[in-house]
């Protein structure tokens, strides 16, 4: 415990120096200005301002990237309260209740709650974060190329189970992702791989440009031609004080929040998506008056505004304890990481100690700042809006060009941020996740390496996979949640088979 | 049609391509993978999702009901891109960002001739000299090193 604060308080001291505490600043007000923007979400964003950092120093590049994260988080809820438009998928719950608040003239009550809920939470979850990476750590040391394979191949399939749509979509997204990671110099044997002529191929696909490309230039490609936002609602200072009330109301959903929030973003998946989803179903049950709902209740702007922003704290416990990233943009920020020499993983806290605890004192100082600029500059935040989005999505596409091409100083990389543009548009047009096609790609390396070692380790006895007991309890987790996943499918199937007899397809379809 | 059905068969085709794409690599043996036998291993997982893809899940989407408001944009935008990755070494950064927003702004947004003219060397400029001058990030130079 005395080591954990010892520990802190150097971490603080790195987070706390001028060039870190700026980085800091800089990937709040970005984070924010990102979540404030409809449809730029903070998996865009990242994946847009991730080459900036390449230039920094490790512990300032990935300060300033976490601070991008949930800075979009907070940010998320302004648009939501004052103009029912979620900034990112996180505040979907928070526009039904924030904006009918905005409506009976409490909009700015509701954005300090929210902020101070969002603070809250960040805070404590730090904390659950904190202590919970270290020894997940330490029990992970134990773990060998078998163990490591079982965990990536159990991290997907738990990602792919999670996901909002069919598992067999998902889990082809993964596949497709793991296969674009086969591009490139095979580290065991030194063969090059799919490179059709182009040494850049070398290295593999970047994961820069393919999350840019999927995630950027597809959601510029979906929102171009859009008109302007209309009325724009600027809370002033005074009303930014809720009543008595209020505060009494939303001491306990922020509460809950933060713990469901904090437990969900740990599970692989879009925790801090889900996060809001249950918060707001629990609140809902748990209230006396559930009527309100919907009508204004201060508990559901609090428990998923608090729930959002714990999550991306438990986010962060299996990517830095374990090398697993649990979603999209822990993905992003693993593969940043890795570029600055960085290994997320167990050996972390243990061989960098100084990045680790710079990085978690980072996330107590990052969600000061939030509150410092989220609650006094709403009004310059909501300003953002009024730029036409015809001028805003070509800076974007430029600032995305230049970001790409100066990871490599290969207009390759170029090249891939366009095809993965418009596969990721043509993707979601057709409803499928494109989360697991870059989680795929981060991971593709260490999983076929930790299955080839894995091997070469029992002379080629698959038995290794069973007889291990960490391994074969993590693949028949895996085994099952795969089983339940596709469960539908066989349940479609015998439907179909039954459907066989009078126009069977067009019953179907129709 | 549905989009998973269409979406399921361009992976299936995908996942054959890689098949046989693979043939040119070494697979050694199952005891003992070489370079080609993961890339096989998960070409056959996409190939059996993309399959219970087809075949599997209720899909309510039907091709012809998406709708494709926005694919002049989409068009465009992913024409620039093009252009931008043809011509980025070829022109130099400002004036690939600078024809390209001109493009954008003036044909494709109708701001004008005038707006997009000075937003798009306000813009080529600008972040030129933030991120090579400023940050030092190196940039491409065209020809007449400009």
């Amino acid at each position: 415990m005395l080591e954990t604060f010892q520990n802190l308080a150097g971490g603080f001291a790195l987070a706390l120096s001028p060039s870190v505490l700026l980085y800091a600043f800089v990937g709040c007000i970005v984070g924010t200005l990102v979540g404030v923007l409809p449809g730029v979400g903070p998996l865009a964003g990242i994946s847009l301002l991730l080459p900036v950092s390449f230039g920094l120093n490790p512990t300032a590049a990935i300060v300033l990237l976490a601070g991008i994260y949930y800075g979009a988080m907070y940010g998320g809820s302004t648009t939501s309260i004052l103009m029912r438009i979620p900034g990112e998928a996180a505040s979907v719950m928070t526009c039904i209740d924030g904006y009918a608040m905005t409506q009976k003239g409490r909009g700015g009550a509701a954005l300090a709650l929210a902020a101070i809920g969002s603070y809250v939470a960040g805070t404590v979850s730090v904390v659950g974060l904190m202590f919970l990476a270290p020894p997940l750590a330490e029990f992970a040391l134990r773990f060998g190329p078998p163990e490591n394979f079982a965990l990536l191949v159990l991290g997907l399939l738990v990602l792919a189970y999670m996901s909002g749509g069919s598992m067999a979509k998902a889990l082809a997204m993964a596949a497709l992702g793991l296969l674009l990671g086969m591009i490139g110099i095979d580290t065991m044997t030194g063969i090059f791989r799919f490179h059709y002529g182009l040494v850049e191929l070398g290295d593999g696909v970047g994961v820069v440009p393919t999350a840019v490309g999927l995630f950027g230039i597809s959601e510029i490609l979906l929102s171009a031609g859009r008109a302007t936002r209309g009325e724009i609602h600027r809370p002033r200072m005074r009303e930014l004080l809720p009543s008595r009330q209020e505060w009494r109301e939303a001491a306990a959903p922020i509460g809950r929040g933060t713990v469901l929030g904090f437990l969900i973003g740990i599970i692989p998946g879009p925790g801090h998506v889900i996060s809001t989803f249950v918060s707001y179903a629990v609140e809902r049950r748990l209230s006396k008056h559930p009527e309100r709902f919907g009508q204004g209740a201060v508990e559901g702007v609090a428990g998923p505004e608090s729930a959002n922003n714990s999550a991306t704290s438990g986010a962060f416990v299996p990517m830095l304890a374990l090398g697993l990233p649990s979603g999209a943009v822990p993905a992003i920020m693993m593969a940043a990481m890795m570029i600055h020499g960085i290994s997320p993983g167990p050996l972390l806290i243990q061989q960098q100690p100084q990045m680790f605890w710079g990085f978690i004192a980072s996330m107590y100082v990052g969600n000061v700042v939030l509150l410092i600029l989220n609650l006094p500059f709403v009004g310059i935040f909501v300003n953002l809006l009024r730029i036409p989005y015809g001028y805003l999505y070509p800076s974007i596409l430029a600032f995305a060009t230049l970001g790409v091409y100066a990871v490599n100083n290969s207009v390759v990389d170029v090249w891939i941020m366009t095809l993965t543009g418009l596969l990721g548009y043509v993707l979601r047009k057709f409803d499928f996740e494109i989360a697991p096609i870059v989680l795929g790609l981060v991971l593709a390396p260490m999983l076929e390496l930790s299955f080839r070692q894995s091997l070469a380790m029992s002379a080629g006895n698959y038995a290794i996979f069973a007889t291990r007991p960490i391994t074969a309890v993590m693949l028949g987790v895996g085994l099952v949640l795969l089983l339940l996943g596709l469960r539908p499918i066989f349940s479609r199937a015998v439907g179909w088979r039954a459907a066989i007899g009078p126009e069977p397809a067009a019953r179907r379809e129709g | 049609m549905t989009t998973d059905r269409l979406a399921g068969t361009v992976l299936t085709a995908f996942a054959i391509l890689v098949l046989w794409e693979s043939r040119a690599l070494p697979f050694g043996s199952i005891r003992e993978p070489g370079a080609g036998a993961v890339p096989v291993l998960l070409a056959l997982i996409l190939l059996i999702c993309s399959l219970a893809v087809i075949v599997g899940g209720p899909n309510l989407y039907r091709l012809a009901a998406i709708e494709w408001t926005e694919w002049r944009h989409a068009v465009a935008i992913l024409g620039t891109c093009a252009f931008m990755a043809l011509a980025l070494e070829r022109l130099g950064y400002r004036l690939t960002i600078f024809v390209a927003l001109l493009a954008l702004l003036s044909l494709v947004e109708r701001k004008g001739w005038t707006a997009g003219t000075v937003f798009a060397v306000v813009f080529s400029l600008g972040s030129y000299y933030f991120f090579n001058t400023l940050l030092r990030v190196p940039m491409p130079q065209g020809p007449f090193g400009f």
